[in-house]
């Protein structure tokens, strides 16, 4: 039965893994067999694609933006309910519950709510006297619309910190507090450095997440632009308004399985594997996650 | 003197007035799809807040333009299928890697956690064109037959779990003279039963939501559409009522939901599991 699983990783990953290299080298349309072209798709992707830029530097933004502020605001409200011992249970599930709903569920509701003109969020804001503005449709707030969707599904993570919080010794806390210290200096001091293997953990799986950020973009994008899913034409449809929701993973989808580009989009997971490595890195050195116990 | 009482109140007062807001601010959204399902077509587009009149046709109206039925059907194929060759596949590999001595296990275990963590884009050219020389895109193959060739993210949960398990357990069973495959039928599963559920259910939902797995392999054949896959191409052909997409979007929902309320404490318990236990 174990060898079900070993073949399972050489031919669902270790092939593809090292066939994935051979293939960007190629020029490949599934139809005729591979070419080989040596590094031009490499060239096209570093120096003539714009659009690749363009979609990297909006992964970047999901990267660097969405994965702090939720993990942020995971801590935040996980630190919240540490505090609160009787009702833990209720307010567990009212913020965890979120992070379940299917993602396209979530999306369809948000563009939805966040519709500038008939949306409920807008009209709430002008009941305050304020103009809504136009969220999903408008190129610069179409990512931080999308961020405030990533804040709402943050449940899992802030699941992950509650736990790790609640394992934190409470005897620590106590000598501490004779030694005079406050809130902010338990944390700093005790509640952080406890907890700093799940926060390394869920930093870097959350990189690795955002990286291959897709199905939320997309989703977005073509419910805000009023056309249905994905589909021929593709390229047209994905990273409205104005391709500020173009992701990389979007774009190597577009390449290889609308395009059917597949030597480039091969370039591309090439260019994917070698930063998402360069993350895992970290987390594997540092986790420690080789420790087999109770062997 | 009495300060301190005085400021333990305001801060007790604080911390729950800023829980509670957090509270609705979390549940807005729910609240607000759901009232929209029950709004007739004009009124979502005057952007209103409470559905006037109660529109619940808009409930038979989603089953009667959307394939609804077959979305769930196509939806618990995918899941349920995945989940029973995930168990079939990793659950045994699990065991192995957390409680039996072979060879190569760092170097197995090293390969999961690499897959486990590495984005799917990163194989999915020669997977895609493995599934095209195969002749099944197009169908359900792509989507369930890998996972009875094990799930790197299922491993890794299992032998979290499994390592939990004491190995004096294991020692005994083999003294009564169990192989491997004794052991794991008759002592580890058993006891690891809330694992396997929070494995099992872990699976599920990611099948049940996943959106690109579906675009990739069935979206050209509308017969396979799952719920998440359908939800999205749905608004496209009825873009002006909302309150039949919102119905959609609640139905699509609700199983999740209701999985989640009987099965909680699994749920958290697998989740916990997965980030804390190193």
């Amino acid at each position: 039965m174990m060898a079900l699983a070993t073949i399972g990783l050489l031919v669902f990953f270790l092939y593809p893994l090292c066939a994935n290299v051979y293939l960007s080298f190629t020029n490949y349309d599934l139809a005729s067999s591979p070419k080989w072209i040596g590094l031009r798709n490499y060239t096209y992707l570093f120096t003539q694609d714009p659009r690749v830029w363009h979609a990297a530097r909006n992964t970047l933004w999901f990267v660097v933006i969405l994965v702090p502020v939720r993990m942020v605001c995971s801590l935040g409200i996980a630190l919240l309910l540490t505090r609160r011992k009787r009702a833990s249970g209720f307010w567990r599930t009212l913020f965890y519950v979120p992070a379940l709903v299917p993602p396209v569920a979530s999306v369809v509701g948000f563009v939805f709510l966040f519709n500038p003109g008939t949306g409920p969020v807008n009209t709430l804001l002008k009941t305050f006297g304020i103009k809504g503005p136009l969220w999903f449709n408008d190129p610069s707030l179409s990512k931080p619309s999308l961020l405030l969707l990533g804040v709402w599904m943050m449940g899992d993570v802030m699941v992950i910190f509650l736990a790790a919080l609640l394992d934190v010794p409470k005897d620590q806390y106590e000598a501490a507090e004779l030694d005079g210290a406050g809130g902010r200096q338990k944390l700093w001091y005790i509640t952080l450095p406890n907890i700093s293997p799940v926060l390394l953990f869920s930093a870097v799986t959350g990189v690795i997440a955002a990286l291959q950020y897709f199905t939320e973009a997309a989703v977005a994008s073509s419910v805000a632009n009023g056309k249905t899913g994905i589909d021929a034409g593709a390229d047209q449809l994905l990273g409205y308004p104005n391709d500020s929701l173009l992701t990389y993973t979007q774009w190597m989808y577009v390449q290889g399985f609308s395009s059917f580009q597949l030597g480039y989009a091969a370039a591309m997971a090439v260019v994917l594997f070698v930063v998402a490595a360069a993350v895992m890195a970290v987390l594997l050195r540092k986790a420690g996650l080789f420790r087999r116990k109770g062997v | 003197m009495s300060t301190v009482p005085v400021r333990r109140t305001l801060a007790y007062v604080a911390e729950h007035a800023l829980l509670i807001a957090l509270g609705l601010i979390f549940l807005v959204p729910v609240a607000f799809v759901v009232l929209t399902s029950f709004m007739g077509g004009h009124q979502t587009l005057t952007g209103a807040l409470w559905p006037h009149p109660w529109q619940w046709s808009n409930y038979s109206t989603a089953f009667h333009t959307a394939p609804l039925l077959r979305w769930f059907g196509n939806s618990l194929l995918y899941a349920g299928a995945s989940t029973l060759f995930m168990l079939i596949s990793s659950v045994p590999m699990a065991y192995v890697l957390a409680k039996v001595r072979i060879r190569f296990a760092g170097a197995i275990f090293f390969a999961v956690i690499i897959a486990m963590l590495l984005p799917p884009q990163v194989t999915q050219v020669p997977i895609y064109v493995m599934w095209a020389q195969f002749r099944v895109v197009g169908t359900m193959w792509p989507l369930i037959l890998p996972h009875l060739f094990g799930n790197a993210f299922s491993i890794f949960l299992l032998r979290q779990f499994f390592l939990s398990i004491p190995t004096e357990y294991i020692d005994a069973a083999r003294m009564d003279g169990n192989g491997e495959w004794g052991i794991l039928t008759r002592v580890m599963v058993p006891m690891a039963k809330p694992g396997i559920a929070a494995a099992s259910i872990f699976m599920f939902f990611q099948c049940w939501n996943d959106y690109y797995g579906p675009l990739l392999y069935t979206s050209e054949n509308p017969d396979l559409w799952t719920v998440s896959y359908g939800l999205a191409s749905f608004h496209g052909s009825h873009s002006t009522d909302w309150g039949v997409i919102m119905a959609v979007t609640t139905l699509a929902t609700l199983p999740v939901v209701l999985v989640f309320f009987l099965a909680q404490r699994t749920f958290v318990e697998g989740i916990t599991l997965t980030g804390v236990k190193g």
